[in-house]
């Protein structure tokens, strides 16, 4: 069971890796890391279920937390604006 | 119980994950690819979180998990919305058969 969540998650990050690596313009492939950053949060609580650590219960809110400021970081960035504005 | 219902929500929740992923690959544009997976992953993700606290009982593991959930429910449509007005502003193009830009036409007037 444990090992068929691994593997439709490894399926989602392969299909963001495509994205990143193939992505005609740089908003594809900001969209694809958010989408990537989403879905490792996901993998590390099936981690932590799998391990029955509660650890990466913390590694899955600090990746969110990362994710969501590198996001806005590139979203004002391909908007043309400095990060203060 | 819990358990086998914790089990169907993180299965449905991966299963939304995937198709999320699937558009992201087979949709034409980045507007399309945007509201196809941010839509598609945002619930799947918390589905499966939401899962993980159901499975893993009462305790710190399931509350982190819904914490994390609340935040990803937050989050993740403030990115998406960033990002689209990023790339309309950096001057991505429509899908050539797309039929309606309101943004533009407002930028216009």
């Amino acid at each position: 069971m444990i090992t068929l969540f691994y593997i439709g998650l490894f399926v989602c990050c392969f299909l963001c890796l495509y994205r990143i690596g193939r992505g005609p313009s740089a908003p594809d492939r900001t969209v694809a890391i958010d989408i990537l950053g989403i879905v490792i949060v996901g993998f590390c609580a099936i981690l932590g279920l799998a391990t029955k650590k509660d650890f990466y219960l913390n590694v899955a809110l600090a990746w969110a937390l990362l994710s969501f400021i590198g996001t806005i970081a590139l979203a004002k960035f391909l908007e043309g604006r400095s990060f203060d504005d | 119980m819990t358990d086998i219902m914790g089990y169907i929500l993180i299965i449905i929740g991966i299963l939304f994950d995937i198709f999320g992923c699937i558009g992201l690959v087979r949709f034409p544009d980045v507007y399309n690819r945007l509201q196809a997976s941010t839509k598609c992953v945002t619930l799947g993700t918390i589905l499966l979180l939401v899962g993980v606290a159901l499975v893993s009982g009462s305790g710190p593991t399931s509350a982190k998990a819904i914490i994390c959930a609340v935040f990803i429910l937050i989050t993740s449509p403030t990115a998406a919305h960033a990002i689209a007005k990023g790339a309309h502003a950096s001057g991505v193009n429509l899908w050539e058969n797309s039929i309606v830009d309101k943004y533009a036409e407002e930028k216009e007037n």
